[in-house]
């Protein structure tokens, strides 16, 4: 991680292309199709992702954003009717159509939902019970783990007396906080989000943006966002998803700087221009 | 043209007032008769029974056909009735629910057929499910009138309830829970353990509930089974009879026993109460020390 990358300073999105210098694929998909019941949602996407950075995909309702997520982690195996094709490699290993440990690959790729979704569990509990099953069974360096990783989502000086008290009486923001914490918990090297921020409240939504700012760097993010202003700020990569045909694809995907700066596609610079005015 | 317009609102605004009063008073005396023969039981079954009820009563074998003694033997044979039907119904019927509710499709043929299958055991009137039993646990597996075979005939009959009550309740669990875990790649048991299953135990224990009272109170399918001897039974294998059987013999059978009858109802009813607090209590905390274990 490069010093000009410091998220505590976020800088104009055209400018910060500094922070992702060069393009190291961590994640490739090539004609990636998703389909349910036989009904197609997403129809040959090819996308490389670049490690360490940040990766928006935007694009309107239904275009297919979270059901390519689910392909990336697997997640797309607990819907019986979805039908996934194409190739999936993550750090050269290929995931799709073929038997694979999910657990070691759901330890390395981490995700996000929309509504905050802890356990109804106490906050401890929360993170303690994952990292347990895991195997850490040393109780001191799962309570040092656990106060590490609830700092660095800034909750620590919110719950530290209250940890046994149920998750689910936090609010939205820290209810998603302390999911993130969860997801990081185990130490992955990629996360997904899933509108993170759409559930909250606009400070929540801050609190929770920034902090996925401060994640570049450590690890590959891949964010879903209706909110372009968001994909301006923290983006490094855009990826615009549209309906063509009915399914959803990729029209355009390049830097932050280039796709919301020069356009190439028609479409793409209308849904900017739309979006912001 | 005013005229018969402002009487014909004023006539609707009287009907719907009459309705309105109608409606209220419907309502009202449904509840309070409901309240009152409630009442009734409870009050008639205090006035007769509370001066035979006594220490001794509770802890005396029947003599006299029951017009003596008290109902100790009866006890005993009822609770281990409602123990085998509960040991043996409740991991088959929660095994079952989670097989129907997490591990096979929705719209499976099997689980299809399953779930039609208990809807109507579950209306199956339960003298059936006695002579089903006599014929099954007594004749064909040899056990004859016993407290097992009574059990066993009971947990049949309590079966649907709690696999039904189980799966609704598991179906009710939100999806976010199951796909968070399998994102940080908790397997299914794990997952099913830790986090659905004490998400589902208010179902799980209104369902126990429901099987608990249905079970004590069954009278039909227990004739043909674990018999009406009142003797303190000393196995598994031993006739015993229970108290609904009890009650309804001394109510029926023993003229002059009508007090112990009284008696033993209230003793019914009041087990019942126990036995629900009870459960909740114990599901209630075990719940507790799943979401803060130390
Ligand atoms: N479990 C499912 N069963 C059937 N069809 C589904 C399922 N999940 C998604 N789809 C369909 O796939 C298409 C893409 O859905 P998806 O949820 O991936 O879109 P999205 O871009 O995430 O939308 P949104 O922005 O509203 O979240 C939609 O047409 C949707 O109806
Ligand atoms: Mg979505």
């Amino acid at each position: 991680m490069t010093d000009s990358c410091d998220s505590s300073t976020l800088r104009p999105w055209a400018q910060r292309q500094a922070c992702c210098p060069t393009f190291e694929p961590c994640i490739e998909v090539l004609d990636l199709t998703v389909a349910y019941d036989g009904k197609t949602a997403l129809h040959r996407v090819s996308l490389d992702i670049s490690r360490g950075c940040i990766t928006a995909i935007v694009g309107p309702s239904g275009c297919g954003k979270s059901s390519f997520l689910s392909t990336l982690n697997r997640l797309s195996d607990l819907t019986p009717t979805c039908q996934v094709s194409g190739s999936v490699r993550i750090e050269g290993q290929e995931i799709v159509g073929q038997e694979l440990n999910l657990i070691t690959l759901r330890r390395q790729v981490g995700m996000i939902f929309q509504k905050p979704n802890p356990f109804p569990l106490s906050i401890h509990e929360n993170l303690a019970f994952p990292l347990r099953h895991h195997g850490m069974n040393d109780r001191q360096r799962r309570e040092e783990e656990i106060e590490k990783v609830l700092s660095r989502v800034g909750l620590w000086e919110e719950v530290k007396d209250r940890l046994h008290a149920p998750a689910l009486g936090l609010s939205g923001g820290q209810q998603q906080r302390l999911c993130l914490a969860r997801a990081l918990l185990l130490s992955p090297r990629i996360l997904l989000l899933d509108e993170p921020c759409s559930a909250l409240d606009p400070l929540a939504s801050a609190v929770v943006e920034d902090l996925i700012a401060s994640l570049r760097g450590d690890y590959t993010v891949v964010i879903v966002t209706h909110n372009l202003a968001q994909a301006k700020r923290i983006a490094d990569y855009v990826a615009m998803f549209w309906q063509v045909d009915g399914a959803g694809t990729v029209i355009e995907h390049g830097s932050a700087g280039t796709l919301f700066d020069s356009p190439a596609d028609p479409i793409t610079a209308a849904y900017i221009a739309g979006a912001r005015g | 043209m005013r005229e018969p317009a402002s009487v014909s609102t004023m006539l609707t605004q009287r009907v719907a007032d009459w309705r309105d009063t109608v409606a209220t008073i419907l309502v009202w005396s449904s509840a309070l008769l409901i309240t009152a023969v409630f009442l009734w039981i409870l009050g008639d079954l205090l006035l007769r029974g509370l001066p035979h009820l006594s220490f001794e009563f509770l802890f005396d074998t029947p003599m006299d056909a029951g017009r003596a003694g008290g109902i100790a033997s009866i006890l005993v044979s009822t609770l281990v009735i409602l123990l085998v039907c509960m040991t043996v119904s409740i991991p088959l019927g929660i095994g079952t629910a989670v097989l129907l509710a997490e591990f096979s499709r929705h719209n499976h043929f099997f689980g299809r057929g399953v779930r039609v299958s208990l809807d109507v055991l579950a209306g199956v009137p339960s003298i059936v499910f006695g002579l089903f039993g006599n014929a099954f646990f007594s004749l064909y597996l040899g056990m004859g009138f016993s407290i097992l075979s009574g059990g066993l005939t009971l947990a049949c009959m309590v079966l649907p309830l709690l696999i039904r009550s189980t799966e609704t309740a598991l179906r009710a669990v939100p999806d976010d829970f199951r796909r968070a875990a399998a994102a940080l790649g908790l397997p299914a048991i794990t997952t099913l353990w830790r986090i659905l299953l004490p998400a589902a135990a208010p179902g799980v224990i209104a369902g126990l509930v429901l099987g608990i009272g249905r079970a004590l109170a069954e009278t039909a399918a227990l004739l043909y089974t674990s018999g009406y001897v009142d003797r303190m039974p000393g196995s598994l294998l031993d006739s015993g009879r229970s108290l609904s059987i009890h009650i309804y013999d001394l109510a029926m059978n023993v003229p002059g026993a009508e007090g112990n009858a009284s008696a033993s109802a209230l003793v019914l009813i009041l087990l019942l109460l126990i036995i629900n607090v009870l459960t909740f209590r114990l599901v209630d905390g075990w719940l507790h020390q799943r979401i803060t274990p130390h």
